[in-house]
């Protein structure tokens, strides 16, 4: 073919057949594309306005936008299968996205591998920790943030606010992720409040809402007067609290608008910071980050502003242990630890610090959570 | 009906999906004018997303694959008269099945892994909605109501497997059944982007097709359907047919659930319910319950979510907004088969009162 002349038929159906491609893009993208700039796509799991999760990342997607030279394209309720891998492929070849953030955790194994691993030029970035050196490929990247340090500080607020000392806590599936926000949350009230006990009911899902509210009700009928989550929108769990007199502490996104009256403060992600630094990367041509993870102190997860509910003895208790954390010298996890059976998960004298890998595979709920895994 | 039997008008009848199509979108258009986006070049980006071009296509089609076995597992079951919904359950009991025999046939060749899932995911399915039929001929349960029922049981039933026995201790933060070999995986279709579960979501429709309109058993099947006392009368065995027949359609609804193990996720886990068994439902009604128009009724249900993408990519437009589409789609396509095998001409003046106008053999009572 190299010897024909250029305006070979072949050719000529070729460029025939890429022209509607390229006109297919939006005058903005090949604007955005021409003067340098870059596209960034989110994928979302559920809506971008759930009061939660999708909520959370879509307010960075949003501050995004605000970056000169980065042009953002979302979708969302993408499902965790063949409709995330064709949503990423026609990020990658009908927008020309630079990167994309596939927020939900479901997405990476095999669906972003598998988009990947077909298109090594592009850049895929999975919110939720599983990419492994060697493992993976190098066109993948990982974020998360440590937001059991913030439920350790909704812990605090709810341990020195309530006057029943009881807890609720609804949440999807027995997972250490969830795991770790249930424990975090139970050390930091019975860090003020030794008798302190936490409820947890778990829905088995992401997104139930009916399920969601049963708990709700049924864990203050039970006597708690704070109720907190790990579901993907915690806006049932809220409301249902604010709805019967109970105070709630947030997760995700703030819910403070939802329960003017109950909404203490709530454990936020951050998600600008990490989006920011992979943007960023790529615009200046730098490599491309495979792992970033951090806390309070990295700035990938913040606290609600208190609530009015909120008196001035939790508000300092609270504020003390943030600014531990943010000098990096407050460690949630360390022995002696026993789990609510009575055994020891964490021997006296060793503590683990937040990348631990040992954290990574909780299964067990520490004493003072009622309940079981 | 009039009095005499209305002339058939098979260019009429053929016009109808299309004219309901137009209506359709009209109507749609209308609502996108109000929301203030340009109708035209909404409805252009629907199309460019859906079949605009090769991508288009096999993401349609990509979509499409599951829906058609879904599609059928209400679509066999109502051709002896049921109403089954609980397809997604039959899909979370066929992927279960699937995985469980991957697992019990691990380091078997390629082919007897892939049997294994499907007859193991077609008997889970089959045992599930065939039960349902079973409640209804024995015990008078509404069968309804029943597959509804049982399929959020065989939803639980299946997290309970995925997150306890079966769960692969690795899965941490998403349990999951132990994977597929990636060898094991079923792959594309030659020369598309498009797993092999379209080829026998395809091969399924047709062999249903086929079976029911030309065997002497599918003429028993619409004897059973059509009226069961009097095929009862005429010696025929009701009671079979009906739990055979919806046993079929979980049996459909379970191949999903392998293929959506075998050749996408490659373990059974949550991500394997995203409500193509609800989505079923609505595709078997688009089809008037025809195996054979299952299939085009996937590939617009396919290609109305294929849209949705580029449309939320292009005109920053929610993803509602192809939901409102299919939902007025629906109501229109069901509202113009009314007008199904009518006479059409002007009604004479002592009109006669008939309650149904459609052609006896081929409606369900």
């Amino acid at each position: 073919m190299q010897d024909r002349s250029r305006f070979s038929r072949r050719n000529f159906i070729k460029a025939a057949a890429a022209a509607p491609a390229l006109a297919l893009l939006p005058a903005a993208v090949r604007d955005a594309i021409a003067a340098g700039g870059i596209t960034v796509g989110f994928i979302y799991v559920g809506a971008r306005d759930d009061f939660g999760y999708n909520q959370a990342h879509a307010q960075a997607a949003a501050a995004l936008k605000k970056l000169p030279g980065v042009k953002v394209i979302e979708e969302e309720k993408v499902a965790e299968t063949v409709a995330v891998q064709k949503s990423m492929e026609a990020m990658i070849v009908q927008d020309k996205a630079a990167v994309i953030f596939a927020t939900s955790f479901g997405y990476f194994d095999p669906h972003v591998l598998k988009v990947a691993a077909k298109y090594p030029k592009a850049h895929i970035a999975h919110c939720g920790g599983m990419w492994t050196e060697g493992k993976h490929p190098k066109n993948v990247a990982s974020y998360f943030g440590y937001i059991d340090e913030c439920q350790y500080l909704n812990g605090v607020v709810a341990g020195l606010t309530s006057k029943t000392g009881k807890f609720g806590f609804v949440a999807a599936k027995p997972i250490p992720q969830v795991l770790r926000n249930i424990n975090a949350f139970t050390m930091g009230a019975r860090s003020v409040n030794p008798n302190a006990t936490t409820r947890v009911i778990f829905t088995g899902d992401w997104a139930m809402p009916v399920k969601e509210a049963e708990a709700a009700n049924s864990l203050l009928d039970q006597g708690c007067d704070v109720l907190t989550c790990h579901v993907d929108g915690p806006k049932v769990v809220v409301e249902t609290a604010e709805r019967r007199g109970a105070f709630s502490c947030g997760y995700h996104a703030s819910q403070a608008k939802l329960a003017p009256k109950g909404y203490l403060t709530g454990a936020e992600w951050d998600w600008v910071t990490p989006n920011t630094t992979f943007a960023k990367a790529l615009q200046e041509g730098k490599p491309f980050p495979n792992f970033v993870r951090g806390g309070l102190k990295e700035g990938f997860v913040k606290m609600s502003p208190y609530g009015a509910a909120v008196g001035e003895k939790a508000r300092k208790a609270a504020d003390d242990v943030k600014a531990k954390m943010l000098k990096g010298e407050f460690v949630i996890f360390k022995g002696p630890l026993k789990d609510n059976t009575g055994k020891e998960v964490i021997p006296a004298g060793k503590s683990f610090a937040q990348q631990a890998i040992e954290l990574e595979g909780m299964n067990y709920l520490v004493e003072g959570v009622i309940g079981s895994v | 009906m009039s009095a005499a039997p209305a002339r058939p008008r098979p260019l009429i009848d053929a016009l109808l999906p299309v004219a309901a199509l137009v209506i359709a979108l009209m109507l749609f258009s209308l609502f996108v004018a109000m929301e203030g986006q340009a109708p035209l070049e909404v409805l252009e980006t629907i199309f460019a997303g859906a079949f605009g071009d090769a991508f288009g296509w096999q993401n349609t089609l990509l979509r499409a694959a599951p829906l058609i076995l879904t599609g059928l597992a209400v679509a066999i079951p109502a051709r002896a008269g049921l109403v089954i919904i609980g397809g997604e359950g039959a899909l979370a009991f066929g992927a279960l099945g699937a995985a469980a025999a991957a697992l019990a046939l691990a380091g078997s060749p390629n082919p007897v892994i892939w049997l294994g899932m499907a007859l193991a995911g077609m008997l889970a399915g089959g045992l599930l909605i065939g039960f349902a039929g079973a409640l209804r001929q024995w015990r008078g349960v509404n069968e309804t109501i029943s597959s509804l029922l049982i399929s959020y049981i065989a939803v639980a039933l299946m997290n309970h497997f995925v997150e306890g026995p079966l769960r692969d201790p690795a899965s941490l933060n998403k349990p999951s059944t132990l994977p597929l070999a990636p060898e094991a995986m079923l792959g594309n279709l030659p020369g598309l982007d498009v797993h092999v579960g379209l080829a026998v979501g395809l091969v399924c429709a047709v062999l249903a097709w086929v079976f029911l309109r030309f065997t002497i058993w599918g003429f028993t099947v619409r004897v059973v359907g059509g009226n069961p006392r009097a095929a009862a009368m005429a010696g025929l065995a009701v009671t079979p047919w009906v739990i055979g027949l919806c046993a079929a359609g979980g049996a459909m609804a379970g191949l999903a659930g392998m293929l959506e193990v075998a050749a996408v996720h490659g373990s059974c886990n949550a991500s394997v319910l995203v409500g193509y068994g609800h989505a079923g439902i609505l595709i078997a009604f688009i089809a008037r319950q025809n195996p054979l128009a299952v299939i085009p009724a996937a590939i617009l249900i396919g290609g109305i979510g294929a849209a949705g993408s580029l449309l939320q990519r292009r005109l920053d437009m929610p993803d509602a907004t192809v939901l409102v589409l299919q939902g007025i789609l629906f109501v229109v396509l069901i509202a113009m088969e009314t007008l199904r095998g009518r006479a059409w001409r002007m009604p004479q003046l002592p009109a006669p009162r008939l309650a149904k106008a459609t052609p006896a053999p081929e409606e369900p009572a």
